[in-house]
């Protein structure tokens, strides 16, 4: 009788022992899981997806740049068109460099067309929020970042975003390390 | 606790034992230490309710009247922590030392040693989680499922927590060896399982959902542990670890865990009703088949209790259906005990009216338990009072009641002395009427949105609150005429001759009343 309550006492400890260590066992096996199915991948954050994207819709919207005041400057977009939805976040860069061996420093003023177009643009970043200065010489990539707003009308779907430059008068700085900070943002 | 044993020693010339405090200590004997178990539960009843009362007097009234919320988060998670690990547990730990030997026709438990530390462990451990409230920093205010990551960043309360768990996991632990071989090797010749009283075979089950389980929950304070002192980052999320995995790892554990609570329960009520029906109990197989299909589930349903921390729909739907399922096997055993009680020639004596009381609001816990299984409604109610009334339900009604009824059916032939009925009818009403009071109407603070484990509430909940809190103190207080019943029935009363119920059937009732110290040393025959 005592030797088959030992071995009983043990056949129940190893199991003990066994889900103790099952207890373990359920961190990989979790993460497993988690990874195969994707239910909660924890190797990443978690993305934010924007809901207000109108997939229904592309815009082709053509970007334009000019220069006024006999400013020496050379001014282009990268890209001369892009397509976008709305709701849309999006990005355009256009480049800018300084011909002349002074400093100059110019602000760019925006225009739409269609002109009611403009009030569905919402920018959150723009060059010419700021009055843009440029050493002898120098060269700067700037960007737009903004959404069209999904109520723009339906027949509207080409727009075009035109910046012109206009020289500014005012004391431009001799040296030209006080726009190197904005250069490193564009 | 002397006068329990002072006949029982009479009849045992073998051999002296060691008197006074000695005896408890070195006690092997299954009663002593069935005792034991019994007093040292009771103890923890009262500090729980203590616990519990220090709860309901903040909650009397809105605003913040006695405690600050940090203290009122350690009254909930110690109330919590003390009545299931150191009342209903034990409580029940106690019930199988005393009876299961007795049930099966043996003369103790197979490792009478190893019974001995598995109490006595129990003691430091209760120890522990009692000082804890007088380390810097409380007790643990985690709530009594010590979820990360506030487990992991509360002071050393939390340590002594997760140490108290450790010592008593590994004292249940050895206490369900001890009952599983128990009943595997040492039953009477005849005796075969289909033949064991259905106390027997709830707690065999039972045994076996702990020794699975409880291992479980020390590995999860162990993880916890190395968090929060060895740089591990399990549950941490700045270090890869995640939250929600320990939400995974203790409800594995705490799922069984509740019908580790509740299936002893079932045993001790399928033993009084047939006793006082006068009929077998109706369906005995399928009862034993509906216990274990209720063990087998409890290990696939555990995340319902996680609808809210963002699951796939699959794996929502999966756990709901699951859970629902459970309601089939539980459902046949209502439906057996009231088809015992069918045409069966009825008394109401105390056990009987605690078993009759538990069916009813059991089956009322069972079906709220049922609500919240649904995973929209569960969302909603998820940490309401709906939960909190819920779970007192299945646990007070339930666990408790069934304790009572168990302790008033086997007094007599513990004590040899019958037990008080109107002491005990009275502790009967008093109980029923004050805990409905006290937890019906959580179900309507949680409906109405009454979040748990707070301190303040908005003014809505005000008349539902002072309702609960009175029947509360009412239901407390009522606890006093158990503790009477039971001392008086300890000191003397109408001597209990060895059948003292008509209707019960199982091997105890052939020992003389109270049982003689060393029982069934030449095993009986079973036909």
């Amino acid at each position: 009788m005592n030797a088959a309550n030992r071995i009983t006492f043990g056949k129940l400890a190893v199991v003990a022992v066994a889900m103790f260590g099952f207890g373990f066992a359920l961190v990989p096996f979790y993460k497993k899981i988690c990874e195969v199915t994707g239910i909660n991948d924890l190797q990443k954050a978690d993305a934010v997806v924007n809901t207000q994207v109108d997939k229904s819709r592309t815009l082709v919207l053509e970007l334009d740049a000019n220069l006024r005041n006999d400013l020496p400057w050379e001014f282009r977009p990268l890209e001369r068109s892009v397509r976008v939805h709305p709701g849309q976040l999006a990005q355009v860069v256009f480049e800018v460099r300084n011909k002349s061996t002074a400093p100059v420093a110019g602000q760019a003023i925006p225009s739409y067309g269609p002109q009611l177009a403009g009030q569905y643009f919402r920018k959150l970043d723009c060059f010419c929020f700021a009055k843009q200065e440029l050493g002898a010489g120098e060269i700067r990539r700037m960007p737009v970042t903004f959404v069209v707003h999904p109520d723009l009308p339906a027949d509207v779907n080409t727009v075009t975003l035109s910046y012109t430059f206009f020289r500014i008068e005012g004391p431009t700085r001799p040296d030209a390390a006080s726009a190197a900070p904005a250069a490193r943002r564009g | 606790m002397e006068a329990v044993h002072g006949h029982a020693d009479d009849h045992d010339h073998a051999h002296d034992h060691p008197s006074g405090l000695t005896r408890w200590l070195t006690t092997t004997n299954h009663k002593d230490i069935g005792t034991l178990y019994l007093w040292f539960s009771f103890a923890m009843f009262i500090t729980g309710g203590l616990l519990a009362m220090g709860i309901r007097a903040e909650l009397f009234q809105p605003g913040m009247q006695l405690w600050n919320p940090e203290f009122f988060n350690q009254l909930t998670t110690m109330h919590g922590l003390i009545m299931v690990f150191g009342a209903i547990m034990p409580a029940f730990v106690g019930f199988a030392n005393w009876q299961i030997p007795m049930m099966i026709g043996a003369s103790d438990m197979a490792f009478a040693r190893m019974n001995n530390f598995s109490f006595w462990l129990l003691p430091p451990a209760a120890a522990l989680l009692v000082v804890s409230f007088f380390v810097p920093g409380g007790a643990t205010g985690a709530g009594w499922t010590l979820y990360a990551p506030l487990s992991v960043q509360q002071g050393m309360g939390m340590d002594l927590a997760i140490f108290a768990i450790h010592i008593m996991g590994a004292s249940s632990i050895m206490g369900s060896i001890n009952i599983i071989t128990t009943i595997l090797n040492m039953r009477a010749p005849g005796m075969t399982l289909m033949k064991m009283p259905l106390f027997v075979w709830t707690w065999l089950i039972t045994a076996y959902l702990l020794i699975a389980v409880m291992p479980v929950l020390a590995g999860a304070v162990t993880m916890l542990l190395t968090d929060r002192h060895f740089d591990t980052h399990f549950f941490n999320a700045a270090g890869g670890g995640d939250p929600v995995l320990y939400q995974h790892v203790f409800w594995f554990f705490g799922h069984p865990e509740v019908y580790i609570m509740i299936l002893p329960a079932f045993g001790i009520v399928s033993q009084v009703i047939p006793a006082f029906a006068r009929k077998p109990l109706f369906g005995y197989s399928s009862m034993v088949y509906a216990t274990a299909s209720i063990a087998i589930l409890s290990f696939i349903v555990w995340a319902h209790h996680m609808f809210t921390t963002g699951m796939p729909a699959a794996g929502q739907l999966f756990f709901m259906y699951a859970t629902m399922l459970i309601a089939v096997p539980t459902g046949v055993k209502v439906f057996n005990w009231v088809a015992t009680m069918w045409r069966g020639s009825m008394t109401f004596e105390t056990p009987m009216l605690f078993a009759v009381g538990f069916i009813f609001v059991f089956t009322m816990g069972g079906f709220t338990g049922l609500i919240l299984s649904v995973t929209p409604v569960d969302i909603q109610l998820q940490d309401t009072y709906y939960v909190v009334a819920h779970f007192h339900y299945v646990l007070v009604a339930g666990s408790l009641f069934a304790i009572f009824s168990g302790i008033y059916f086997w007094l007599p032939k513990w004590t040899g002395h019958m037990v008080d009925e109107r002491l005990g009818k009275a502790h009967f009403w008093c109980s029923m009427i004050f805990f409905n009071l006290t937890f019906f109407v959580m179900h309507f603070l949680g409906l109405a949105g009454m979040p748990r484990r707070i301190p303040d509430y908005s003014t809505q909940f005000a008349d539902f609150n002072a309702i609960a809190s009175v029947g509360a103190f009412g239901f407390g207080l009522s606890q006093l005429i158990f503790l009477a019943a039971v001392i008086k029935c300890i000191r003397g009363g109408e001597k209990a001759p060895a059948k003292p119920w008509e209707g019960a059937d199982s091997l105890e009732w052939t020992l003389p009343s109270p049982a003689p110290y060393h029982s069934f040393e030449t095993p009986p025959v079973v036909k």
